[in-house]
């Protein structure tokens, strides 16, 4: 169902038809449009798990508008104005409270990080329910694992823009991680800074990487993650493959076009999220404190670390994941084995398609030691989140480390368990609940 | 390519040369932009040592300066402060300074020139927080009752005592660094170099 061999646009002797023939003999208008929507069959059977792709797909939109506009107004510069304020913090504030609009466009930016890791979060999670990653969309969920770490890339270094107190230490707290890299960690992590401390210099690379490197990274993985799904089609709430039943014209019998039939639905679901969405960003843009952090009111200071500092509630899993690490094992320091084991639980979800070996894809034919691990999974991800939130404390320690344990576990023990479980026979054609 | 399942050794190999002069030109253009990231020369050369005047600096006070981006403490420590350290010689984890993070004329018990007062980088060994002050004995601070006064770390709780030693078992490795320093006059500290006039 990929963008291929459809036939070329014949004008109807229009002005419209003529124009439209004419550009078609000259750049694949037709076939791409037929290929990826109005001829693309998707499973009859999406239900509300199925929002969130296109979702994501909305946000990037508006976190790539929004930063345009913030970039006009935006300096990145860590000296020091007239006023004793460091220019960038200096620059948000401005923009805040002096350009016209320029609060909501920045809320929306703000709000829409937030918003991007809970889309994808419920993105992935669908994955998991239904075994998207499985044979053949083992390429589509290795582009969204690249998607999810260049994501993270593009939070981690606007975070710093604002140059507040949150944003210089959080950056000099994870800079200082990759020194703890044997023999190249030092050198490693003065090249990411550009300077012996966290200054102008990183700064400025920061915000390179922020507006160009990885926008254009991310951009790139994005069409590749869609063009992999277009290729294999779809998966659904079944785990049926729809290909796998064709009517006489080689239509899948339980597929129905793209558009019209999903981009009206999505709208829908464009049009609950952006109720949501806005609510958050007029009512409550500093989403109590998580989404951005009191302490980032205050100018970077690099004589004075917060009382508390703790990473956006996006990235606290992991975290807790580095602080439960606090064993040296082989001769090397606990600090990279916490870098190592914060590494791992972001990417071992690329191993997803190669640890499940259960025979079927769905979560609604699987038995309950599925629904056990997953429901063990989450509430640990949870958990984990949570008590990166918090500063250390001994029982925090303890409970993140059994978090970590299971968490791994659940991956690492999933080509033993994913095969024992009681399944429940898959249906031939899809089911519509 | 070639339809009789012969191969053009010739041309096979003018390819290969091609293709490995094109890489070889592929790194070598690399090499300015990995440069590029390494620290300017103004970056290089912006370690200019600090001098500062301690003359207002009162007993179980402590003041911060700015050298190299980083926070330079000076604590002039009064006798109890001085008076915890031989107490926790089997607390901390490295008493007697033996690994590298002082000039060889702080290798002493106080880490100090003169043994009140202290200048220490205020930087955690870990992650590169700076530790806040606890100077109040016991609890009063936050902190357990036989807390001996010193500094907590934030991020992620290493403890040190009034001469920036490391408690045990806390996750920074090593002792805060002590700058090169040397005193120009009794109460003029020149902090970044070790020789008067140099």
């Amino acid at each position: 169902m990929a963008a291929g061999n459809f036939e070329k646009y014949k004008s109807d002797g229009s002005l419209g038809g003529n124009l439209l023939e004419w550009v078609d003999a000259r750049f694949p208008a037709t076939s791409m449009w037929k290929g990826h929507l109005s001829e693309y069959y998707a499973p009859k059977n999406f239900n509300f798990w199925y929002f969130f792709g296109s979702l994501a797909l909305l946000v990037l939109v508006i976190q790539i508008v929004t930063g345009i506009f913030l970039v006009m107004h935006y300096k990145p510069d860590a000296a020091l104005n007239a006023n004793g304020v460091p220019v960038a913090f200096a620059s948000v504030e401005y923009i805040m409270r002096d350009v016209p609009g320029g609060w909501l466009i920045r809320y929306m930016h703000s709000t829409g990080a937030s918003a991007f890791f809970i889309v994808v979060y419920l993105h992935i999670f669908r994955g998991l329910l239904y075994g998207s990653y499985r044979k053949p969309r083992e390429l589509t969920w290795l582009f969204g694992v690249g998607i999810f770490l260049c994501l993270m890339g593009e939070a981690f270094f606007g975070y710093l823009l604002p140059w507040g107190q949150m944003s210089f230490w959080g950056a000099q707290v994870i800079v200082n991680l990759f020194s703890a890299i044997p023999l190249v960690g030092q050198d490693l992590s003065i090249i990411i800074r550009g300077d012996f401390v966290v200054g102008d210099a990183t700064l400025n690379r920061f915000f390179a990487f922020h507006v160009i490197a990885f926008p254009l990274v991310l951009l790139g993985l994005v069409a590749a993650h869609v063009l992999a799904l277009h290729e294999t089609g779809s998966n659904n709430p079944d785990g049926v493959e729809i290909k796998a039943n064709k009517d006489e014209n080689g239509i899948p019998r339980d597929g129905i076009p793209f558009h019209p039939y999903y981009t009206v639905k999505d709208i829908v679901g464009v049009v609950v999220f952006l109720i949501v969405f806005s609510a958050v960003m007029f009512f409550a843009p500093e989403g109590g404190g998580y989404f951005l952090e009191y302490n980032n009111f205050f100018p970077a200071d690099p004589l004075k670390t917060p009382p508390h500092i703790a990473p956006v509630w996006y990235f606290t899993p992991y975290y807790s994941v580095l602080r439960a690490m606090v064993w040296n094992f082989f001769g090397l320091e606990a600090k990279f084995w916490g870098v190592v084991g914060m590494g791992a639980s972001v990417v071992i979800f690329a191993f997803l398609p190669w640890l499940d070996r259960s025979p079927v894809k769905s979560i609604r034919y699987r038995g309950p030691i599925y629904k056990t691990m997953l429901t063990i999974f989450v509430i640990c991800f949870f958990i984990l989140g949570y008590l990166g939130t918090q500063p250390p404390s001994f029982w925090g320690e303890k409970i993140s480390q059994v978090c970590t344990l299971f968490y791994f576990g659940f991956f690492l023990a999933m080509p033993w368990w994913s095969r024992m479980d009681k399944f429940k026979a898959v249906p031939d054609r899809v089911t519509m609940k | 390519m070639s339809n009789e399942g012969k191969m053009d050794c010739g041309r096979r190999r003018l390819v290969v040369a091609t293709a490995a002069v094109g890489g070889a030109g592929a790194v070598a253009a690399l090499v300015p932009f990995v440069s590029s990231l390494l620290p300017s020369e103004r970056a290089k050369a912006a370690g200019a040592p600090v001098e500062v005047d301690i003359s207002k600096l009162e007993p179980g006070q402590m003041m911060t300066v700015e050298w190299r981006g980083k926070p330079v403490w000076i604590i002039n420590r009064n006798k109890d402060m001085l008076e915890t350290l031989p107490k926790l010689a089997d607390a901390v984890a490295d008493p007697k300074s033996d690994k590298k993070m002082q000039p060889e004329y702080c290798k002493n018990d106080t880490r100090s020139i003169k043994p009140e007062i202290m200048v220490v980088v205020g930087i955690c060994t870990h992650l590169g927080c700076s530790p806040s002050s606890k100077f109040k004995k016991g609890a009063e601070e936050g902190m357990g009752g036989d807390w001996m006064g010193g500094f907590l770390c934030p991020c992620h709780g290493s403890t040190f005592d009034f001469a920036g030693r490391v408690y045990k078992n806390k996750p920074a490795p090593d002792n805060l660094e002590v700058p090169p320093h040397v005193y120009l006059t009794d109460t003029r500290i020149l902090i970044g170099e070790d020789k008067k006039g140099a």
